[in-house]
């Protein structure tokens, strides 16, 4: 018998044309082994999300650690399907040593781009690793705001 | 390969590939036609009908030919809808049947009827009492399934068979999941419709029946021929008609010794998943169930995330139904019995069959443990 994967090729058929789910290699290896999965204690210098996407269940929690500016370190936790760990797991490889400048503009067709194509209706899996981090970096924004404020406060007389 | 989705479908008996072989080499004439060829088309035909009808305790004119269970459904449900509109325009079911019944029942709404769709209890079972109490002058059909595609859970329709009988409401049954597994008979079930599918027996693909107990008044959905007694038009498929019937007289005949099999397989299996990785659920293990069947939750863990794993393992399993691969909305089975949409979004449904081994098991529950282990490690729940 023929292999699957050709006689889908041949076919021509796309992800859109029947509920079949066919991930690539890089996605697969991304499911099997995540990169960057942990946590981090909280402390100033680290941003912290936690994101649910409502309409599949799918959960994140996600961690940056920045130094001058630079996410030097990124942890992710995921409660979802296939698409949601190889999207996070990938949404954190690209962002980790970027400038928050940097960071703030990657968006899921980048994650998706570097993954080389998700099945079409796991696509909205991809957004959860990259609203969780942009979740994680207001948070660490909002965090530094919130400690200048304080030593303004201090500066009062 | 370790195939656990026997509820999806099943592979072909070489038995069953035989006699269709056979006929599909020798045989060609339209059983509808006049000639020599056409009448041993008829024959086996009528041969073949009649063993079906035997395996359930029917009448050969009883049984209609269709081309599975989700047309066997829509036939019953449609048919006796449009047969019975002068009576009322009130249908019963639950909320955990076969999209072929919910989608089908939901379309009648839109074009005017009204449905009740009764819950279940946290083990899965519709309550006879509830059915009974959703019952009016205007109810034309109760339509609940002999057990759930997803859970195995028999429910108690020889009780609901009784009591539509009673009101002289019609009662139609989806036994695709039990033929083959359980009994399956027309005097017990008490049913007037009984939609049954040939690829779930190891039989072929594309072939199913609706017994229509005589005198219940149907509508064919498919006209323009007077096949199958004018209930269902197009010419015979009488070798995927012979290859059912083959499939199914093979399946009851060792029917007693294979569900005690099937059943010490499954109970291992899921003690043994139990004992080795903690925070299990069984759904639907305080009820009735099929012998095959195991619907497992994990708690905090994707569905998808274990079927892809086990399918990296070259273990077949599913999430809930095959139907709803794809889909993004939890099972309504689950939900129907209560299970918030994490858990079930965390369930994996095994189901076994014949071939199902000892080993195949203790590779499962292996797979199973680590992969738990694994995605657990990774979840944010």
């Amino acid at each position: 018998m023929q292999d699957w994967k050709d006689l889908y090729r041949q076919s021509q058929a796309d992800e859109t044309t029947g509920p079949i789910l066919f991930y690539n290699d890089t996605v697969l290896d991304h499911f099997t082994n995540p990169r960057n999965v942990g946590e981090m204690e909280p402390g100033e210098r680290v941003g912290f999300a936690l994101v649910g996407d409502p309409t599949c269940g799918d959960q994140m929690k996600l961690w940056i650690r920045v130094e001058d500016d630079i996410i030097t370190d990124i942890k992710f936790r995921s409660f979802g399907c296939p698409g949601a760990i190889a999207t996070s797991s990938m949404a954190t490889e690209l962002a980790k040593g970027l400038s928050l400048e940097e960071a703030r503009e990657l968006t899921d067709d980048d994650v998706i781009t570097a993954l080389g194509g998700i099945p079409e209706h796991k696509k909205h899996c991809s957004l959860l690793g990259i609203t969780a981090m942009q979740a994680a970096i207001q948070d660490y924004l909002l965090k530094q705001m919130m400690a200048e404020a304080e030593d303004t406060d201090d500066d009062l007389p | 390969m370790i195939y656990l989705d026997h509820n999806a479908t099943t592979p072909i008996r070489t038995e069953v590939l035989d006699v269709m072989g056979e006929l599909q080499r020798t045989l060609f004439g339209n059983a509808s036609s006049y000639y020599g060829p056409a009448r041993e088309a008829r024959a086996v035909l009528e041969k073949s009908r009649a063993e079906i009808a035997g395996c359930i305790g029917a009448n050969p004119g009883e049984i209609v030919c269709t081309s599975g269970g989700s047309e066997s459904n829509n036939l019953a449900i449609r048919g006796a809808a449009r047969a019975l509109r002068g009576k009322g325009r009130h249908l019963i079911t639950s909320s955990i049947e076969h999209p072929a019944v919910l989608k089908t029942c939901q379309d009648l709404e839109r074009d005017g009827y009204r449905v009740t769709y009764l819950p279940v209890d946290s083990r899965g079972m519709v309550d006879p009492a509830e059915v009974e109490r959703a019952i009016t002058p205007e109810t034309l059909l109760i339509s609940i399934m002999h057990a759930n595609n997803e859970t195995g859970v028999i429910q108690p329709v020889s009780i609901i068979g009784s009591m539509a009988g009673k009101h002289g409401i019609v009662f139609h049954t989806d036994a695709v999941q039990t033929l083959g597994k359980i009994p399956v008979q027309v005097s017990e079930i008490n049913a007037d419709l009984i939609s049954l599918s040939s690829h779930k027996v190891h039989g072929p693909k594309g072939i199913g029946v609706l017994y229509v107990r005589k005198g219940t008044p149907l509508h064919p959905l498919i006209t323009g021929g007077s096949q199958e007694r004018g209930l269902r038009a197009g010419t015979e498929n009488f070798p995927a008609v012979a290859g059912f019937s083959a499939a199914v007289s093979l399946a009851l005949n060792t029917m007693e010794r294979d569900a005690a099999r099937i059943t010490g397989l499954r109970d291992r299996m899921e003690t043994e998943i139990a004992n080795r990785i903690r925070g299990v659920k069984i759904n639907g293990a305080g009820s009735n169930r099929l012998p095959n069947t195991s619907n497992l939750c994990f708690k905090g863990v994707d569905g998808e995330s274990i079927l892809l794993h086990l399918d990296l393992k070259g273990i077949c399993a599913s999430s809930g139904s095959a139907c709803s691969t794809g889909s993004e909305s939890p099972s309504h089975v689950l939900l129907a019995m209560g299970l918030d949409p994490h858990q079930a979004q965390s369930t994996i449904r095994l189901s076994l069959g014949r071939e199902t081994s000892e080993q195949d098991i203790t590779a499962t529950v292996d797979a199973l443990t680590m992969i738990i282990s694994r995605l657990r490690s990774i979840s944010s729940l």
